[in-house]
């Protein structure tokens, strides 16, 4: 293996989020890598993806795929977060009400994606931006 | 049930037929909230959800479902229909509410 994509997430682009974690998801078919797997990254991936589209000023997803480990990272460039620990908490969210009323700010991205990955790193400073970095092993 | 066949149900109407196939309606959910459904639906459940807008198809195509459902003839986004149809997932409209949509899915034999 040793393959890496690249992903633009636009600010506000709610149209298109969920494209990235399609294109991951099939090229982590086409790798032959366990559709169970897959799914785990897809949602931690789409759940990394909307918060780039709905709380960031927009970012990047990189997915690197190596022998035994799928490591998926989310870079923004702010506005960052103030307190991890509260928004790491389940039912915790900024989201507007228009986001809310479309069915996202359940307050459950982080906790999904920490549940779906093996590894789950958080980073954030307000005014530079927030990193993420998720790791699935094979 | 296979997807293809609620079509022979006259109170279901497919809005993209191209999309169908005889993929197996595995079990049913229901819910709004994208993040929960996505934590917590099972691959080839058929969909039940009141949102419309054209993130229910990543959502479904990312969980695997085998067709999303569509109570009370609420209105969808032409978005999602072009959306829906090239993905493949065939979606649903029913003048019957989420209750009811589960209430007839469970008395067809689907847990
Ligand atoms: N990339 C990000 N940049 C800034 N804030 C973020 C980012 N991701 C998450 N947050 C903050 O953390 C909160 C919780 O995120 P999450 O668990 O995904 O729930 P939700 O997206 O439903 O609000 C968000 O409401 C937001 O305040
Ligand atoms: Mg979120």
């Amino acid at each position: 293996m040793g393959y890496n994509m690249t992903f633009d997430v636009e600010s506000g682009d709610f149209a298109t989020a969920g494209q990235a974690s399609r294109k991951i998801k099939k090229k982590l078919q086409d790798l032959g890598i366990s559709s169970k797997i897959i799914r785990r990254i897809a949602i931690a991936g789409y759940e990394g993806e909307m918060n780039l589209a709905i709380h960031s000023d927009g970012g990047q997803i990189l997915l690197d795929a190596e022998p035994g480990v799928i490591t998926l990272r989310l870079e923004d460039t702010g506005p960052g977060i103030g307190n991890v620990d509260l928004a790491m908490t389940e039912g915790w969210s900024t989201a507007s009400d228009s986001v809310r009323e479309m069915g996202f700010g359940a307050g459950m991205g982080l906790p999904n994606m920490r549940n779906n990955a093996d590894g789950f790193e958080i980073t954030s400073r307000p005014g530079v931006g927030t990193k993420i970095k998720m790791t699935f092993d094979l | 049930m296979k997807v293809n066949e609620l079509t022979q149900y006259p109170e279901f109407t497919c809005v993209n037929e191209s999309a169908l196939s005889d993929k197996e309606i595995e079990c049913g959910y229901v819910g709004d909230l994208l993040s929960w459904v996505m934590g917590n639906a099972d691959a080839g459940c058929a969909w039940v959800t009141i949102q419309t807008h054209v993130n229910i198809v990543a959502v479904a195509v990312l969980v695997e479902m085998s067709c999303i459902i569509i109570p009370e003839l609420a209105e969808l986004e032409e978005e999602t229909v072009v959306k829906a149809t090239e993905e493949g997932i065939p979606i649903f409209q029913t003048p019957k509410n989420a209750f009811e949509i589960c209430a007839w899915l469970g008395a067809q034999g689907i847990k």
